[in-house]
């Protein structure tokens, strides 16, 4: 039997082999001793391996000329161009494909995951079908069907498909006009920037100014007035304008277009603001409906597409104008006009006084190929389509679960302080559910860069392709090219990690 | 006392609610609840009566089914020509397999259902022998069987090995391994030792940051360099290698979370028992956390079963490289030929993949004890 004995004074020893510290350091010793052997062992094998081949190491092949050709470059590349320079393309190949796809991802993902929640049963359940149809096959089957089913089956340069604005499509891929910029273009772009400042800067001001005395500054308010009109001319133009395209009455008549505009900036003046915007909101659902719907079933006669589109355009001037006529007076409106009108305005002003010119160059068909404009190479209009589209699937989910997290107390507790719907989601729903959603989100934009690497499977020269691909066949350096390239992969991971790190710690929840 | 209101007079009724239920209803408060809503409503089914005619006639109206003739498929405006599918369904899912040895990845295939099955359904009995015939018995029955050289089987190589069969294997073998290189992972970055923590967190972190893709050219091009001259790697395994490392880092995380999830009393109390580490982990902490976390891990073997196509980017003939491969064949060259492949090949690797997420949804309404905070 044990007899406790505490009068001793000192504990009894356990054994050595017992004590957790003393253990603890012997696994340690153990794990690093095996570790560092297996290392030894595996460096031992690949220099005898790379002897027994007459192999040399080290980085001095970067600055031999690679003698290949790229397909597609950001910057002017030729076969003398060095291996560090196919590096840098394909680094920047990666780069760019990420940066459109993550864009448009962006865009689709928060679309399909709004679509998803909707109080609609017909959007909820096509956003819920696209994404469980997207999420569950695989990426690379997909830029497969892009690449070798749609767009190597486009028809030939010569039957090339015509989209608006100039852009051709066919087996070579996009063809879009080059904008070519004069010398004084430069002046314009300095404008842009510049008033995005100020517009910006004026925006933070005036909320400050609005949330210190309880009303925005007179001459924002003043301004704002002339600013709402001018808005107001400029989108009616547009809109009348391209109302011509398909009531030609109008379009023979450019007056028509002059006054329906002025009809609607003079009615932003007065207390008749609402039937202003319910204007603009039928004409523009009629003339963007008629478009799509001909577009889109060619066998439907006009007339059922146009009576149809007026009819939905009847119902969102209905929309339109209930919500107007809601609206808060304009001297508590945010003067969003104002801001418009200086980021339109002033960059206008400059490139009509300075005449600067900014031309297009459109690419023309002549007797093999297409000349002048940007051609994007079909593997690259591939990948951009379907890391878009397959990454949209996860980002919509994220977002989906970022505006759930949110309860519904916030909600209701939003209501029942007499905030809007917008003013709802804007100020108290929204800000909440990014917390949850940025980081996720941010680790999607990290996938989407990874998974960019598949270009290589369908021959975009991104930074697998070039660099893991050819430089290492060429040169046959596979531990230098493979550790580079997985270098540049984690320095993407780092500093995306280094990013949610920063983001969580300002935005973590501060609880008492 | 003045301004006190008191209503004076009875509030009149209201009318009564108009239909609750049926179809009319329903519609009016899922599809026309507002103004805005019918009209997302009536583009919606514009945007559907646009999309589906023609997927549908693609699909089944148009295609041409088993037993056509390639001619029909080459006609103008046919749909898919699932006659080429059954032609060559052989190829997608055995790969180069010798035809007369069919049988045995046929066995496999069954051995497989009939071990993954019981050990899905959570109320099947015998947990223990049914995982450890999976886990341990099955993929060393199952190469043998394969690959043959034993019990007067004829030897077939890796290299006739393919098609969906070699998706299952690589996927398989993928789970199979790094279910406990995973949880040796997220054990060792949860310890309180320096360099065992700082070397998993370096190999997870690590694999974690690059795209499979680069894993794989690494394992195919590298490991043959870290061996031991003369000693040659077979391709499939290095994908495997590759694959499993890969995989393994993804679960380690989840695991890692399964484990930080569980509250701290509970490894106290194992302490407390006088249970050492291995005791504690393997009796107390490891059943929790990993219950917790099944939904995550099947959400990676979903993961993981989706990127076993880019082993097609190494030359290896999985199911998507055996579907590129054959729509290549001249003999049923047909405009639809590229799509029909795909279409089919998505639809495998669909079922599979929902499936799974499924089971994981499934599986976590049933964990969902109510225990949450």
């Amino acid at each position: 039997m044990a007899v406790l004995d505490h009068t001793t004074g000192s504990a009894p020893r356990p054994s050595l082999l017992n004590d957790p510290v003393f253990r603890g350091i012997l696994y340690q010793v153990l794990v690093a001793a095996a570790v560092i052997a297996f290392f030894g062992w595996i460096i031992l094998n690949t220099a005898q391996n790379l002897a027994a081949q007459n192999k040399t190491t080290g980085f001095d092949f970067l600055f031999r000329t690679a003698g290949f050709d790229i397909s597609f470059t950001l910057f002017p590349w030729s076969r003398s161009s060095f291996y560090w320079q196919a590096f840098l393309a394909g680094l920047l190949n990666t780069l760019l494909v990420a940066v459109i796809g993550i864009f448009f991802a962006t865009i689709l993902g928060f679309t399909l995951g709004i679509a998803r929640l909707s109080s609609n049963w017909l959007i909820a359940r096509v956003a819920t079908v696209y994404i469980e149809t997207i999420r569950n096959i695989p990426l690379l089957l997909q830029l497969f069907f892009w690449y070798f089913a749609v767009l190597k089956a486009m028809p030939a340069v010569r039957q090339s498909f015509e989209l608006p604005l100039d852009i051709f499509i066919n087996q070579r891929g996009l063809m879009v006009p080059r904008p070519m910029p004069d010398h004084e273009f430069i002046w314009v772009v300095v404008a842009i920037v510049v008033s995005i400042i100020l517009a910006i800067g004026i925006g933070i001001w005036a909320t400050r100014e609005r949330t210190a005395t309880g009303r925005y500054p007179r001459y924002v308010i003043n301004a704002s007035k002339v600013a709402d009109a001018a808005v107001s001319l400029l989108i009616g133009l547009l809109a009348f304008t391209l109302l011509g395209h398909i009531v030609t009455a109008i379009g023979a008549n450019p007056a028509l277009v002059w006054i329906g505009a002025v009809v609607v900036a003079a009615l932003s003046l007065t207390r008749f603001a609402p039937i202003g915007r319910a204007i603009l909101g039928f004409v523009f659902t009629w003339v963007i409906l008629s478009t799509l719907l001909s577009a889109m079933f060619s066998t439907w006669s006009t007339l059922a597409i146009g009576i149809g589109s007026v009819i939905a355009g009847a119902v969102v001037a209905w929309i339109v104008q209930e919500r107007a006529a809601d609206r808060p007076p304009s001297e508590a409106r945010f003067p969003t006009a104002l801001l418009i009108l200086i980021v339109i305005g002033i960059p206008a002003f400059i490139y009509w006084s300075t005449g600067a010119e900014l031309a297009f160059e459109v690419p023309v068909l002549e007797r093999f190929n297409f000349k002048g404009g940007f051609q994007l190479p079909p593997e690259f209009v591939a990948l951009v389509f379907g890391l878009s589209i397959y990454t949209a699937a996860f980002i919509a989910e994220n977002v989906r679960g970022g505006i759930r997290a949110v309860s519904k107390g916030q909600t209701e507790a939003a209501q029942s302080l007499g905030l809007k719907e917008g003013d709802r989601l804007r100020l108290v729903i929204v800000p909440q559910a990014m917390r949850v959603i940025v980081p996720p989100l941010t680790s999607q934009y990290l996938n989407l860069t990874k998974n960019s690497s598949l270009g290589a499977a369908i021959g975009y020269p991104e930074l697998v392709n070039v660099f893991t691909g050819t430089t290492l066949n060429q040169t046959g350096k596979a531990i230098e090219v493979i550790a580079m390239t997985m270098a540049v992969y984690l320095t993407f991971s780092l500093l995306t990690s280094a990013f949610m790190n920063w983001y969580n710690s300002r935005v973590a929840l501060v609880e008492r | 006392m003045d301004n006190v209101y008191i209503r004076q007079d009875l509030v009149d009724a209201r009318p009564a609610p108009g239909r609750t239920g049926g179809p009319i209803d329903w519609a009016r408060h899922n599809l026309f609840s507002t103004p805005s809503n019918s009209l997302l409503t009536v583009l919606g089914a514009l945007l559907l009566m646009w999309i589906i005619p023609p997927i549908y006639n693609f699909l089944f109206g148009h295609a041409v089914m088993p037993g056509g003739t390639v001619e029909q498929c080459r006609a103008e405006g046919a749909g898919a020509c699932w006659a080429y599918i059954a032609a060559r369904f052989n190829f997608f899912i055995y790969g180069f397999y010798p035809m007369t040895e069919y049988w045995r990845p046929n066995i496999v295939f069954a051995m497989l259902a009939l071990l993954i099955i019981p050990l899905l359904i959570p109320s099947a009995p015998f947990k223990r022998t049914n995982a450890l015939l999976f886990f341990v018995v099955f993929p060393v029955v199952s190469y043998y069987l394969l690959a043959g050289d034993v019990f007067g089987l004829r030897h077939v190589p890796t290299e006739q090995w393919g098609g969906l069969m070699v998706t299952l294997i690589i996927s398989l073998v993928g789970i199979i391994g790094s279910i406990p290189l995973g949880i040796l992972l997220a054990l060792g970055r949860q310890s309180k030792l320096p360099i065992i923590k700082t070397l998993c967190v370096m190999f997870i972190e690590l694999w974690r940051a690059v795209p499979l893709i680069t894993v794989l050219f690494m394992a195919s091009i590298m490991l043959p360099l870290f061996m031991p001259q003369g000693m040659t790697v077979d391709k499939l395994l290095r994908a495997l290698v590759g694959v499993t490392l890969f995989s393994s880092a993804y679960l380690a995380e989840v695991v890692r979370g399964g484990l930080q999830a569980l509250p701290r009393g509970q490894y106290e109390a194992g302490a407390a028992l006088g249970l050492g580490y291995w005791k504690r982990t393997l009796l107390i902490v490891l059943p929790q956390a990993l219950k917790n976390v099944i939904p995550g891990i099947v959400n990676t073997f979903i993961a993981l079963f989706k990127d076993t196509s880019l082993v097609s980017i190494v030359g290896i003939f999985d199911l998507l490289n055996t579907v590129q491969a054959a729509s290549s064949d001249i003999n049923w060259a047909s405009p639809t030929q590229a799509v029909t492949g795909y279409v089919f090949a998505a639809f495998m690797f669909w079922i599979f993949c929902f499936a799974m997420s499924r089971y994981s949804l499934w599986m976590e309404r049933r964990l969902d004890t109510g225990h949450k905070r």
